[in-house]
C-alpha cells in the first residue's frame, strides 16, 4: 500500500473532508501560504482558497472562541493552536465554552468543532513550545482527546474527529510527523474510543502514546531478544478511553507498563493506571509501573531535554522490574 | 537636541554588538553549535539601542522571543547569553531556558518571552511594583505588530491607563507576524492609534532611526518617572532574516527586503556620526574590530563551558 508521513496524511484527512463537506474550514497562524508551522497544511489554501483556509491573527482565544461560535452555528471549524503550549492563552475558550456548552444548554446545542495542536520535547524548543498537556483535557466533561502514533490511525481518527459532534482536541506529536505508514487513498474512518494493539505479546502490556508508541516498540522488539514478549497497546484515543482492550491485554499479560512523555503526576497514565486498580485488580501479578517525564518543565539543553524525555532504556529497565 | 557625546558613542557600540552576535548566532545555529528556535534581531538594532539609552541599571524590561537585542541594550552579558544559547551550564539559565527565555533579573531584564503576547501583564505588574513602592523606576515592554492583537495587551494597556503605571509599551512594528502582514492582521496602518481606546499618547517613530526612538522613549520616560502613566511608541522596522532561523520566508519579496536594506539604521548612523564629528572612520574600524573580538571571546567562552549534567533537570522547579 501507498506510504505517508504523519503529516501527509494528515493533510489529506483535511482536504477530503473539506470536498466531502463544506462546512469544513481551516483557520490558525499561518494556516495559508505558509502552510502550518510544521507543514501540515500544506497547499490547502491553493485547493481551497483563503475562504476556507484562514491566516488568523496570533490571537488564540479568538481563534478557539469563533470556532466555537461558528460550530454552535452549523459549521465544522478545524482550528490549529500552532503548538499545544498556546492552548494556555485561550483555555477558557476551551473549557467553559466549547466543552460545557451542550451541558449548559441542556443537551440543546452541538459543538461540532477540531481543535489541532503539536506536542512534544525533542528540538530544544525548550519549557513554552514542547509540552505535552493532553491530561488536562482528559479531565474536562465535554471534551473528547485523540492522539495518534500513526499515519493510518492520524487520518482515519482525523476523520471520525471532523465528523464527531462534540469538540475533539486533536494532539500531534512533532517529532513523529515525519514517520511514514500506510495510508489507503480513499476516505476511512478510525473510531475514536478505540485502542489499537501494535504489538502482541504475552508477558507484559506496554501501553503506550504518540511518539513513545515508537519506543515502546522498539523496546519489546529489544526485549524479545531476550526472551520477553511484550505486548504494546495505543489507547489512540484518551478520552473516551477504551478500558475494554487495556483489560484484555492484562488478562493475558498479567503485567502493565504505562508510558507516556507526559509528566507522570497527574498525567495520563494516574488514569489508566487507577481505571486498572479499579477494573482489572484481580488479573495483575504485580504493580502498575508508569515511564513518564519527571516533574519539572521541558528543559532547554539537549543534555536535559534528553534525560526528561522518556526513552527505550527506560522502558526496558521498567518491564525488567516486573520480570525479573 | 543635543546628546551627549558618550551615549551617542555607547548607541554606535551597542548597534554594532547587537549586529554582529545576531550574524554569529546564525552562523553558529547553522553549524549546529546552538539549538532549538532561533529569532535573530538583524535589522531592528535601533529599536532597543534608541529604547534602553533612557534606562538606568535599576529600570525594568520585557522582552520577546525576538530578545536578544533587549538583553544585550538593556546590559545583558554576551559571554553568558552565548552560553545559554550553547546551552552550557554557565549560561544564564544554566541551559534550562535557551533563546527564548534569557533573563537577569538583577539588570531589570524580565525575560525573553516564547509566548506571543506573554510579557504584556508582567510589565504591567513591575510598573505597579514602581508605584507601590514609590520608586521612579520605570518599565520598557517591548512587543511585536503581531502581538498587538492578543487580548492581553489590550487588558495591560487599559490596567496601565487606568492605574497611570510607569510603563512604556514598545512596538517593534517589523510588518510581519511571521507570514501574516500587518496589513492582513489589522484594519489600522499605526498600531500606535490603539493608544487612543486608553487615552494614551501613541507615537509613531522610524524604528531606523536610533536618535528617533531615542527621543520619542526618552519624553515616554519622563512622562512615566514622573507619575503621569503609560506611552505607547511605534517604531517601524524591518527584520532582515527569517521569522526563525531555517525560515523559507515565502510571504515576502526579495524586492521588499532590498528596499528595507536600504534604510539599515548601522549605516545611517555611521553618517550621522561623521557628519557630527562624533567619530572618523578609523574610530569606527576599530571598534567594529574590538567588537567582534568580544562576540569571538564569547563564542570561544561558550564552546569552552561545561554541559549540565542530566540531574540538573530536577533543579530549580521550586524556590
Ligand atoms: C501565544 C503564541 N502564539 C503563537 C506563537 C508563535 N509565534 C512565535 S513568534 C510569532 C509572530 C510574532 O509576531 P510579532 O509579534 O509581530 O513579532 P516578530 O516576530 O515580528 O518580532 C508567532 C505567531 C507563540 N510563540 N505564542
Ligand atoms: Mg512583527
Amino acid at each position: 500500500m501507498r506510504k505517508l508521513t504523519i503529516r501527509a496524511a494528515i493533510n489529506e484527512a483535511l482536504r477530503q473532508e473539506m470536498k466531502r463537506d463544506p462546512d469544513v474550514y481551516v483557520l490558525g497562524e499561518d494556516v495559508g501560504v505558509f502552510g502550518g508551522c510544521f507543514g501540515v497544511t500544506a497547499g490547502l489554501i491553493d485547493e481551497f482558497g483563503p475562504e476556507r483556509v484562514i491566516d488568523t491573527p496570533i490571537t488564540e482565544s479568538a481563534i478557539v472562541g469563533s470556532a466555537v461560535g461558528a460550530a454552535a452555528t452549523g459549521l465544522r471549524p478545524v482550528a490549529e493552536l500552532m503548538f499545544m503550549d498556546f492552548v494556555g492563552v485561550t483555555l477558557d475558550q476551551i473549557f467553559n465554552q466549547a466543552a460545557k456548552m451542550r451541558y449548559m444548554f441542556g443537551g440543546k446545542a452541538t459543538i461540532p468543532m477540531v481543535i489541532r495542536t503539536a506536542c512534544g520535547a525533542g528540538g530544544s524548543a525548550a519549557a513554552q513550545h514542547s509540552q505535552s498537556l493532553e491530561a488536562w483535557f482528559m479531565h474536562v466533561p465535554g471534551l473528547k482527546v485523540v492522539a495518534p502514533s500513526t499515519s493510518y490511525d492520524a487520518k482515519g481518527l482525523l476523520v471520525s474527529s471532523i465528523r464527531d459532534d462534540n469538540p475533539v482536541i486533536f494532539v500531534e506529536h512533532k517529532f513523529i510527523y515525519d514517520m511514514e505508514g500506510e495510508v489507503p487513498e480513499d476516505l476511512y474512518t478510525v473510531p475514536l474510543g478505540k485502542a489499537d494493539v501494535k504489538r502482541e505479546g504475552s508477558d507484559v502490556t506496554v501501553i503506550a502514546t504518540m511518539a513513545m508508541v515508537h519506543r515502546a516498540l522498539e523496546a519489546a522488539e529489544e526485549l524479545s531478544k531476550e526472551g520477553v514478549s511484550v505486548e504494546v497497546v495505543d489507547p489512540r484515543t484518551l478520552q473516551p478511553l477504551d478500558n475494554e482492550t487495556i483489560i484484555e491485554s492484562i488478562k493475558k499479560t498479567h503485567k502493565v507498563v504505562i508510558v507516556h512523555e507526559a509528566v507522570k503526576f497527574a498525567g495520563p497514565g494516574a488514569e489508566i493506571a487507577a481505571m486498572i486498580a479499579d477494573e482489572a485488580f484481580d488479573y495483575l501479578d504485580a504493580p502498575v509501573k508508569r515511564v513518564a517525564a519527571p516533574f519539572t518543565p521541558v528543559p532547554f539543553s539537549p543534555v536535559l531535554e534528553k534525560e526528561y524525555i522518556p526513552g527505550k532504556e527506560k522502558i526496558i529497565n521498567a518491564v525488567k522490574e516486573l520480570t525479573a | 537636541m543635543a546628546v551627549e557625546k558618550e551615549k551617542l558613542n555607547w548607541m554606535y557600540r551597542n548597534m554594532l554588538t547587537i549586529r554582529n552576535f545576531e550574524e554569529r548566532v546564525a552562523e553558529l545555529f547553522a553549524a549546529g553549535k546552538c539549538f532549538g528556535f532561533v529569532h535573530l534581531y538583524v535589522g531592528e538594532e535601533a529599536v532597543a539601542t534608541g529604547v534602553c539609552a533612557n534606562l538606568r541599571k535599576e529600570d525594568y524590561i520585557t522582552s520577546t522571543h525576538r530578545g536578544h537585542g533587549h538583553l544585550i541594550s538593556k546590559g545583558g552579558d554576551l559571554n553568558l547569553m552565548m552560553a545559554e544559547l550553547f546551552g552550557r551550564r554557565t549560561g544564564y539559565c544554566k541551559g534550562k531556558g535557551g533563546s527564548m527565555h534569557i533573563a537577569d533579573v538583577e539588570l531589570g531584564i524580565l525575560g525573553a518571552n516564547g509566548i506571543v503576547g506573554g510579557g504584556f501583564p508582567a510589565a504591567v505588574g513591575a510598573g505597579f511594583t514602581a508605584k507601590y513602592k514609590g520608586t521612579d523606576h520605570v518599565v520598557a515592554c517591548f512587543f511585536g505588530d503581531g502581538a498587538s492583537n492578543q487580548g492581553t495587551f489590550h487588558e495591560a494597556l487599559n490596567m496601565a491607563s487606568i492605574w497611570k503605571l510607569p510603563v512604556v509599551f514598545v512596538n517593534e512594528n517589523n510588518f510581519y507576524g511571521i507570514s501574516l502582514s500587518q496589513k492582513r492582521s489589522m484594519n489600522i496602518p499605526d498600531v500606535a492609534a490603539r493608544a487612543a481606546s486608553y487615552n494614551i499618547p501613541g507615537v509613531v517613530v522610524d524604528g531606523n532611526d536610533v536618535l528617533a526612538v531615542y527621543e520619542a522613549v526618552q519624553e515616554a520616560v519622563k512622562r512615566a518617572r514622573s507619575g503621569e502613566g503609560p506611552t505607547l511608541v511605534e517604531c517601524k522596522t524591518y527584520r532582515y532574516r527569517g521569522h526563525f532561523e531555517g525560515d523559507p520566508t515565502v510571504y515576502r519579496t526579495e524586492e521588499e527586503v532590498r528596499e528595507w536594506k536600504k534604510k539599515d539604521p548601522i549605516p545611517r548612523f555611521e553618517t550621522r556620526l561623521s557628519q557630527m564629528g562624533i567619530m572618523t572612520e578609523d574610530q569606527m574600524k576599530q571598534l567594529r574590530d574590538e567588537i567582534s573580538n568580544q562576540i569571538e571571546e564569547a563564542v570561544k567562552f561558550a564552546d569552552e563551558s561545561p554541559w549540565p549534567s542530566p540531574e540538573e533537570v530536577l533543579d530549580d522547579v521550586y524556590a
